[in-house]
């Protein structure tokens, strides 16, 4: 392993490589900022770029867009509550009453913070468990897979303190049927899609986020017109306060951290589970973790609940490399794209990668570190001339917003039909925001619904029908338990209330 | 978003190309390429593999690309058929043919009633294959398909199938001919199907499922964690000598997934020919041979009538196979 480590460092720390990191972590930083478009959009456009470099030069400035990007989105998270990547949802839903609360500098630098140490802790497990780890992520079964969507969906739980409960579950179940549309994962049946092709492949994420977050947002405040508690956020975006952290906002943000990263990092090493996934579990589990006093402050601009997605996304993201680089399945949506950029290199990553091209596994590895530091700075003593981007005032802002949802949602599918899809279900989500439906139990069912049927269906076919799966292997059950405990603990509490 | 620039420039190349084409010069020079799915896919590595050795060998001056997913290709598919757009070719596989044996009907613009099959395009020529493939995890009491069978046969529920795509996919049709060879009811196999090839791979090695039924390029990079116990072709293939068929186990089974090129409906006999002759010809390249190489590809190159006929006879074979396991 020394001598990998060596290797990587020798391939990293050439100046071409070092250069790669900066400019990924900027423009990832940029473009991660602007709501609309993500890592996805940000690697996507470095992919013609990295044409003619060499494969792990190509991987390393990929890599740095990509958590640069993550990096980035928080930003827009906390200044404009329109998450620049979907990673970052779950940022906002303490970040942004921060900044409302005119705390913007210190909310970005708990971001910075908790994104730093969730990003370098994962990558030190990436390490030094890369390969035994992509053994953990083997064991799990479908059964597995379904404990663990339904454990987060009791997350859904933590949106429904303020008296909303029935209008939380109204969300997660229309975020339900939203998931069923398309062709069923199973059979080659398409559901609910009224014939139209443009249906087939389901609603797509980024699409469902943007519509009810960026755009009727957007909307939100056009209609809503002058509204008072937008004044102040008009300060927090000109001036961000100061981003030093007192004590107890420190000690706060050291307790969530350790924890996140663990989770960030497992849940991203999971096929399939990503930054997304992986901030919302970690909000979820971070609000079932503080005590009372801390847990009605979720949503109102808890230190804790900002800390907590900001280094599991992170975290996820050093974590998904693990079954690309191992096993050459791609762990998020964001490493789907950079497998395919592998495979245009001629690589195929999979379980023999770190034995034919060590200098790309290991110097990815190292480039991680290199980048963590550089996005550090990026994000903290430049962060209030970089969110200059996003310091525009409302009327030009709006526009902004609604141009980069409308062109970002058409360059990722480059048809037509998805703008105005967007643009419907933004109408809805605006009237839906006027009547104080919260739209985050909405995303988390929508992400967790497709996977969980998927999941929960297939467990059946493989035990022949019968619900045995359930306790049948310990995995499953500890899960399962874990979710109950967190279930009845909660049901307690409301009851004795 | 994929690959927005490759889009964004082959856009501007369409643009370019359509304003410069006031000379039509007799031979091909440029040549479109639609892809009905995402970047990295197998059709886009197809079309864009193509289009770099056609340009680099110089056997023709440019290549654009142009991915349009959506409805599993049905879209690519309906562009072609409603715009009969001009040098434009269309990568497609063997999912066309079973589309045109299933349901996916109303992906025409107007009327929308009927099915799309490969007869709604002119088939120019199938230019690669990759042969089916059955494999167990490393450690797996199963050394041969003959084991998988016998296993089956004493217990049809303990031997559980995965696949990387749904019920009635070419992934599940592979091991059903197999079953069904041996003599097995190929509806009584548990099919357990898995949205992608990679996760169809993950839920064998987790022990969730017995045995995998895919493309033999999704299991060639996992060979040290898998063990392939029987591919569908005629014989051993040179880039894995070790891998038996399931032919020399008795069990004659053979199953190509094509990948070729479809011309728009109205496309020339002369124009189809030459794209034809050119596809043929570009693979006896180097620069054919490096693309080939990187990809584990095999050369089945099978140009017009007798790419026809070939499809003809898929067509009744999966027809009869997707009857028997009530798809259709």
């Amino acid at each position: 392993m020394i001598e990998g480590i060596l290797i990587g460092l020798q391939t990293a720390l050439s100046l071409k490589n070092i250069l790669m990191v900066m400019m990924g972590c900027f423009f990832g930083t940029i473009i991660g900022m602007l709501p609309g478009l993500g890592p996805m959009t940000a690697i996507a456009l470095m992919i013609p770029i990295t044409y003619g470099f060499e494969p792990s030069t190509g991987l390393i400035l990929m890599a740095g867009v990509y958590y640069g990007a993550v990096f980035g989105g928080s930003t827009s998270s906390i200044l404009i509550n329109a998450p620049g990547v979907p990673g970052t949802v779950a940022t906002a839903f303490d970040g942004y009453p921060m900044a409302q609360q005119g705390k913007a500098g210190k909310a970005l630098a708990i971001a910075a913070y908790s994104s730093f140490a969730g990003g370098t802790i994962s990558a030190i497990f990436l390490l030094f468990a890369a390969p035994s780890l992509s053994k953990v992520s083997l064991a799990f079964r479908s059964p597995d897979y379904f404990a663990l969507m339904v454990l987060g969906l009791t997350a859904v739980s933590a949106f429904s303190s303020k008296g909303q409960f029935l209008k939380a579950m109204m969300m997660v179940i229309l975020g339900l049927m939203l998931a069923t549309v398309g062709q069923d994962s199973l059979s080659d049946i398409t559901r609910f899609t009224f014939n139209n092709m443009n249906l087939t492949d389901g609603i797509s994420f980024v699409l469902v986020v943007m519509a009810t977050f960026a755009m009727s947002e957007a909307l939100t405040i056009i209609l809503k017109g002058k509204d008072p508690s937008r004044a102040t956020e008009q300060i927090s975006l000109s001036q961000l306060g100061s981003i030093r952290l007192d004590k107890e906002e420190r000690n706060k943000m050291l307790k969530s951290i350790p924890r996140s990263s663990v989770l960030g990092f497992l849940i991203g090493v999971l096929p399939g589970a990503g930054a997304t996934i992986a901030s919302f579990l970690a909000y979820g589990m971070e609000r079932n973790y503080v005590n009372e006093e801390e847990k009605q402050k979720f949503g109102k601009g808890s230190v804790h609940g900002l800390a907590a997605p900001e280094t599991a996304n992170n975290a996820a993201c050093s974590g998904s490399f693990v079954p690309l680089l191992t096993l050459g399945i791609p762990g998020s949506g964001t490493t789907a794209v950079m497998l395919g950029a592998l495979l245009g290199f001629g690589i195929q990553p999979g379980p023999r990668l770190y034995m034919t091209n060590p200098e790309i596994f290991w110097s990815v590895i190292m480039s991680m570190y290199i980048g963590m530091v550089i996005l550090l700075i990026l994000n903290l003593p430049l962060i209030p001339y970089i969110a200059r981007v996003l310091a525009t005032p409302k009327n030009f802002l709006i526009p902004l917003i609604l141009f980069f949802s409308v062109t970002g949602i058409y360059l990722m599918s480059f048809n037509n039909f998805d703008i105005f899809l967007m643009i419907g279900i933004a109408v809805v989500a605006t009237f839906l925001r006027l009547y104080n439906f919260p739209m985050p139990p909405l995303i988390l069912a929508f992400v967790l619904g497709a996977l969980m049927e998927e999941n929960l269906r297939r467990s059946l076919l493989i035990s022949n029908g019968s619900f045995n799966f359930l306790w049948d292997r310990p995995l499953t059950a500890i899960i399962l338990a874990f979710t109950i405990i967190i279930i009845s603990w909660q049901a307690y509490k409301s009851f004795k209330k | 978003m994929l690959n927005l620039f490759k889009k964004v420039i082959s856009v501007l190349f369409a643009t370019i190309l359509t304003f410069s084409a006031t000379t039509s010069s007799f031979a091909i020079d440029k040549l479109h390429f639609v892809i009905g799915g995402g970047a990295g896919g197998g059709w886009d590595g197809t079309a864009r593999g193509t289009g770099e050795a056609l340009t680099k060998s110089g056997m023709l001056k440019s290549a654009s690309f142009e991915n349009m997913s959506g409805g599993g290709g049905g879209k690519a598919l309906a562009f072609m058929i409603n715009t009969k757009p001009a040098d434009t070719i269309l990568v497609q596989s063997t999912p066309l043919v079973l589309r045109s044996i299933t349901r996916h009907k109303g992906y025409v613009k107007d009327g929308g009633s009927g099915v799309i099959s490969y007869k709604d395009v002119v088939p120019i020529a199938g230019v690669i294959g990759d042969y089916g493939a059955i494999a167990v995890a490393k450690d797996s009491p199963f050394k041969n398909f003959k084991d998988v069978v016998n296993a089956y046969k004493k217990d049809p529920s303990s031997v559980k199938m995965a696949g990387g795509s749904v019920r009635g996919s070419m992934d599940h049709l592979i091991g059903a001919l197999a079953f069904q060879e041996a003599g097995a009811d190929p509806n009584k196999v548990i099919y357990v199907p898995y949205d992608a090839g990679g996760k169809a791979l993950a839920g064998l090695l987790s022990g969730e499922t017995q045995i995998l039924s895919t493309g033999l390029g999704e299991v060639m990079g996992a060979r040290d964690q898998v063990r392939i116990i029987g591919i569908t072709a005629p014989k051993r293939v040179s880039d894995a000598p070790e891998v038996p068929t399931l032919k020399e186990q008795g069990f004659d089974v053979q199953f190509v997934n094509w990948r070729g090129f479809f011309g728009p409906p109205g496309m020339s006999s002369s124009m189809k020919n030459e794209i034809a002759k050119m596809l043929g010809d570009v693979q006896k390249t180097s620069e054919w041979e490096a693309v080939r190489k990187r990809n584990a590809w095999v050369n089945i190159y099978n140009p017009g009538d007798k790419f026809v006929s070939f499809l003809e006879k898929q067509t009744v074979e999966m027809t009869a196979l997707m009857k028997k396991l009530g798809v259709i």
